[in-house]
């Protein structure tokens, strides 16, 4: 059990740190789907069925061909653009930062003493339950989320077209 | 060492190996993809709190994760719509370039 979670979380950092320090946009895009799936092996480690298929269809179906869509539509020429770090300095001041905020969780985490419910077997929340939830208590919430992500595709669209307000409807 | 720490110090680490993609990464997709990688932390915590906690059977922590990717293929939409909107103008995504509010 503690096996798979460890052999999971290799696989999740493992991926994430290479996507981050690669110089290859394409390499650290595929790098990262790789990441995604291993977040969604860990939701399935922990008996959240429906939150690992959502992060599957999400992240891996939409969000990556997003990712992908915006390289290749930023591209010069056609050979690939290595991307180099800003400047040493730069790097070296986001490691310690980084380093810095990982050394304080790791600290407060390893000093806690977690008193947690100690049963192996995952809860059992099927997603008839979930459902209904989701429709009971959190419609509003549901509601919300829906006029969020409709508003925020629609800016997206805006933002992204090529189409200038003063020019007329129909130019090609 | 129980398995809700190693879970925290998964999304820990996943949090700063984000972080430091954002802070010192010069393009702009690269920097969203950080941000991605910080979002996929803290819906870990979710889970893993959600798992381990005293009241699995409530339900609220997988609710809340779907509404935090929800709010992450927003972000992530219109982030990339601004990318594309900064590469038309200045024909590079370098964040280092990027420093006209109107051109």
């Amino acid at each position: 059990m503690t096996f798979a979670l460890i052999i999971i979380s290799a696989l999740i950092l493992g991926c994430a740190a290479v996507a981050m320090a690669l110089r290859n946009l394409i390499h650290s895009a595929l790098l990262l789907i790789g990441s995604w799936a291993g977040v969604a092996a860990f939701y399935l480690w922990a008996g959240a069925e429906f939150v690992a298929f959502a992060q599957i269809l999400i992240y891996i179906g939409a969000i990556s061909m997003v990712v992908l869509f915006a390289v290749l539509l930023t591209r010069q020429g056609d050979a690939p653009e290595p991307v180099e770090f800003p400047s040493l300095s730069r790097f070296v001041t986001g490691l310690i930062a980084g380093g810095g905020v990982a050394g304080v969780l790791i600290g407060a985490i390893l000093g806690m003493p977690f008193d947690v419910r100690t049963a192996q077997s995952a809860p059992a929340l099927s997603v008839k339950e979930l459902g209904a939830q989701l429709m009971g208590p959190h419609a509003v919430s549901l509601l919300v989320i829906g006029l969020l992500l409709t508003v925020a595709l629609l800016g997206a669209v805006l933002l992204a077209s090529d189409r200038r307000p003063d020019q007329p409807e129909d130019t090609p | 060492m129980s398995p809700l720490q190693i879970c925290l110090l998964l999304s820990s680490l996943l949090f700063c190996i984000g972080l430091v993609g954002v802070l010192s990464r010069g393009s702009a997709i690269l920097v969203l993809l950080g941000v991605e990688l910080m979002l996929n932390a803290a819906n870990i915590n979710f889970i893993a709190f959600w798992r381990y906690g005293p009241n699995p059977d409530a339900g609220t922590g997988i609710v809340f994760v779907l509404f935090s990717i929800a709010a992450a293929a927003a972000e992530a939409a219109v982030g990339f719509a601004l990318v594309i909107a900064v590469y038309r103008h200045q024909r590079n995504i370098r964040l280092q370039e990027a420093n006209r509010l109107k051109g």
